[in-house]
């Protein structure tokens, strides 16, 4: 099966859907692939079933989770064709998407594709990570938004970052009873990232919703320890206990939930598929795909826009969302260039004030350097069981970096492709190397980036 | 690990984990049915045989690989239950698909 389209954006998230929406309305035949089951990416994940059947998760998740009803709404009503349920398992640098839905595969041409891919939690290796227990804020999160579920037991909350406090609260007002907050960011952040703090103030009110998120939690009871380190997850069948070390002092805790937090890092599998350039954001510590204002990457057909180009949040994420959908339509001759450069100021100004916020947040809640470097007994390849330790040895051998380290451990070589190690494991082969990560590089990535069997290999069309 | 909150009203749905009967919610994911279950273990690690379980619950993790119908190595996470479904857990040595492309 193959089918044309003006406009193909992988992702329904903020960026893919006001892409598509605005795409829509300026003539483009669009069409949307996500690999959930509904519109909304990360952050409005599930928002028409909460608004329409779970009302009072709604009012937990907040205003900015129901402020995605509209959009989500103006995408249904646009026209842009949608693939729910469709995951994206690779694509030529000519553009060509593979598509893989319910066992069937197929190949779609489009003249401009745009990624809108997003972000992933950061995945920060720490001993015991890999334990049924353990697991991210942001995956917790996803089962409240997704099904209504919430954690229940003795639940710890460990990391920083404004989706750490988020959860907190989300849960504070469900009525959640937390053990612990093990809050991680370092004390002496604080001084480096008031540097940042006039921008900060320019970007509108995330500072003071974050303040008031804080004072919510201290209203709630919420026991807050900072200054954590060291941490590790403890059990055998599933998580037992937490050990941390604050205050100088080793503690442990009783628990059988540890969710985990370190903010987010751009989701670039399928740029790198695709051969587009990436750099490495020293302040964020993460790859991003390189493109121009307008999401363009430079590889002639594929546009990059929303977090995985690099973390803005939601809002941010909709108006480049709206740049590439501007730039698609003048590149595809439904727009001329003044046309589309006098309907992008609003956008354009719109996003750079979102963005004001980043230095600060970067500063503020970078991961910690003993989550960056981990102890040796540390899996940080968790489908391959490679330890940070194994790592080092490699690289004091002569290993250069993650590619190579493929061969000598089959590190980043199982189901997840590297996803979940290959930051990580940069970080250590710099620090081994006493060189930049941006020396270091990433594990090049190949299709298929989902798994596919041969049966369904064999249904597409070439 | 994980309850569900009183206010769903989605409709039930029946699936079956190792021929066990299970009560979902339509529109959830099996992952997440499975998790409100009680489910502590999806699969086993291939290396050591140690336990998994969903980390991320977005779809890049892998931690999540079910079979489902019959069907290895499926993503819990982001397969939604169907009424009659039937899952196991991984618990043999098994190749992973995306290695089963040269
Ligand atoms: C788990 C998680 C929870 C978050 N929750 C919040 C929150 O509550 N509040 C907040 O302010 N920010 C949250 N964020 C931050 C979030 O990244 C941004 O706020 C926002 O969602 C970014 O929008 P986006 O359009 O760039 O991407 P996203 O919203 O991430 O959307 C990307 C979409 O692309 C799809 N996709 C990715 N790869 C493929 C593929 N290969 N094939 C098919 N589909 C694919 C994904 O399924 C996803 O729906 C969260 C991030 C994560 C990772
Ligand atoms: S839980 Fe991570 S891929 Fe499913």
């Amino acid at each position: 099966m193959s089918r044309d389209y003006d406009f193909a954006i992988v992702g329904a998230g903020p960026a893919g859907l006001a892409a598509a929406t605005l795409a829509a309305e300026l003539g483009l035949k669009s069409i949307v692939f996500d690999e959930q089951g509904a519109p909304g990416g990360q952050i409005y994940r599930a928002i028409e079933e909460v608004s329409g059947t779970r009302p009072g998760d709604g009012s937990i998740l907040g205003k900015d989770y129901q402020y995605g009803l509209e959009p989500v709404r103006a995408f249904r009503r646009s026209g842009a064709e949608y693939a729910p349920g469709t995951s994206v398992w690779d694509i030529a640098s000519d553009g060509a998407l593979a598509v893989l839905r319910e066992g069937k595969a197929w190949r779609v041409r489009a003249a401009r594709v745009l990624l809108a891919a997003g972000a992933m939690e950061r995945p920060v290796p720490f001993p015991g990570w890999t334990l049924p227990g353990v697991m991210g804020i942001g995956a917790a999160q996803a089962l409240f938004k997704g099904a209504g579920l919430v954690p229940d037991g003795a639940v710890v909350l460990a990391g920083s970052g404004p989706l750490f406090t988020l959860f907190a609260v989300q849960l504070a007002r469900a009525g959640v009873p937390v053990a612990a907050l093990l809050m991680t960011a370092q004390k002496n952040n604080s001084w480096r990232a008031l540097a940042h703090l006039p921008a900060a103030l320019r970007a509108g009110d995330y500072l003071a919703r974050g303040l008031s998120m804080m004072r919510e939690l201290r209203r709630a009871g919420v026991p807050m320890i900072s200054g954590v380190s060291n941490l590790s997850a403890v059990g055998d069948e599933g998580l037992k206990a937490v050990e941390y070390i604050a205050g100088g002092v080793r503690h442990s805790l009783q628990a059988n939930l540890l969710l985990v937090h370190e903010g987010v890092v751009p989701n670039t599998q399928l740029a790198m598929a695709a051969g587009c350039n990436h750099c490495w954001d020293e302040p964020g510590r993460y790859w991003r795909t390189e493109s121009d204002e307008w999401g363009d990457t430079g590889t002639g057909i594929i546009a990059s826009a929303g977090d995985c180009s690099g973390i803005g949040g939601a809002r941010a994420a909709e108006h480049a969302g709206r740049l590439a959908a501007l730039d698609a339509a003048h590149r595809l001759g439904r727009l001329d260039a003044g046309e589309r450069d006098r309907r992008a100021k609003r956008d354009l100004a719109a996003r750079a004030r979102h963005m004001r916020i980043r230095p600060f947040l970067d500063t503020l809640y970078p991961p910690p350097p003993w989550l960056r470097h981990p102890p040796d007994e540390t899996l940080v390849c968790r489908c391959e069981e490679v330890t940070a330790g194994e790592l080092r040895r490699v690289a004091a051998q002569g290993c250069p970096g993650p590619n190579q380290a493929k061969a000598f451990t089959r590190c980043g070589m199982g189901p997840c492709q590297g996803r979940m190690c290959g930051l990580a494991v940069a970080e250590i082969f710099a620090k081994a190397h006493g060189v930049p990560v941006s020396e270091i590089g990433y594990f090049r990535v190949r299709p298929p980036l989902k798994p596919i069997t041969v049966g369904e290999l064999a249904e597409v069309a070439l | 690990m994980f309850k569900r909150r009183h206010n769903h009203k989605a409709k039930s749905i029946t699936v079956y984990l190792e021929g066990e009967k299970l009560a979902a919610r339509e529109g959830e994911s099996v992952a997440a049915a499975l998790l409100a279950h009680g489910t502590g273990d999806f699969r086993r690690s291939v290396i050591s045989g140690g336990p998994r379980a969903p980390y991320c619950m977005i779809g890049v993790c892998f931690e999540c690989l079910v079979e489902i119908d019959g069907v290895a190595n499926r993503q819990a996470c982001l397969v939604p239950v169907r009424e009659g479904m039937r899952i196991s857990r991984q618990y043999g040595m098994r190749e992973v698909a995306p290695e089963i492309v040269p």
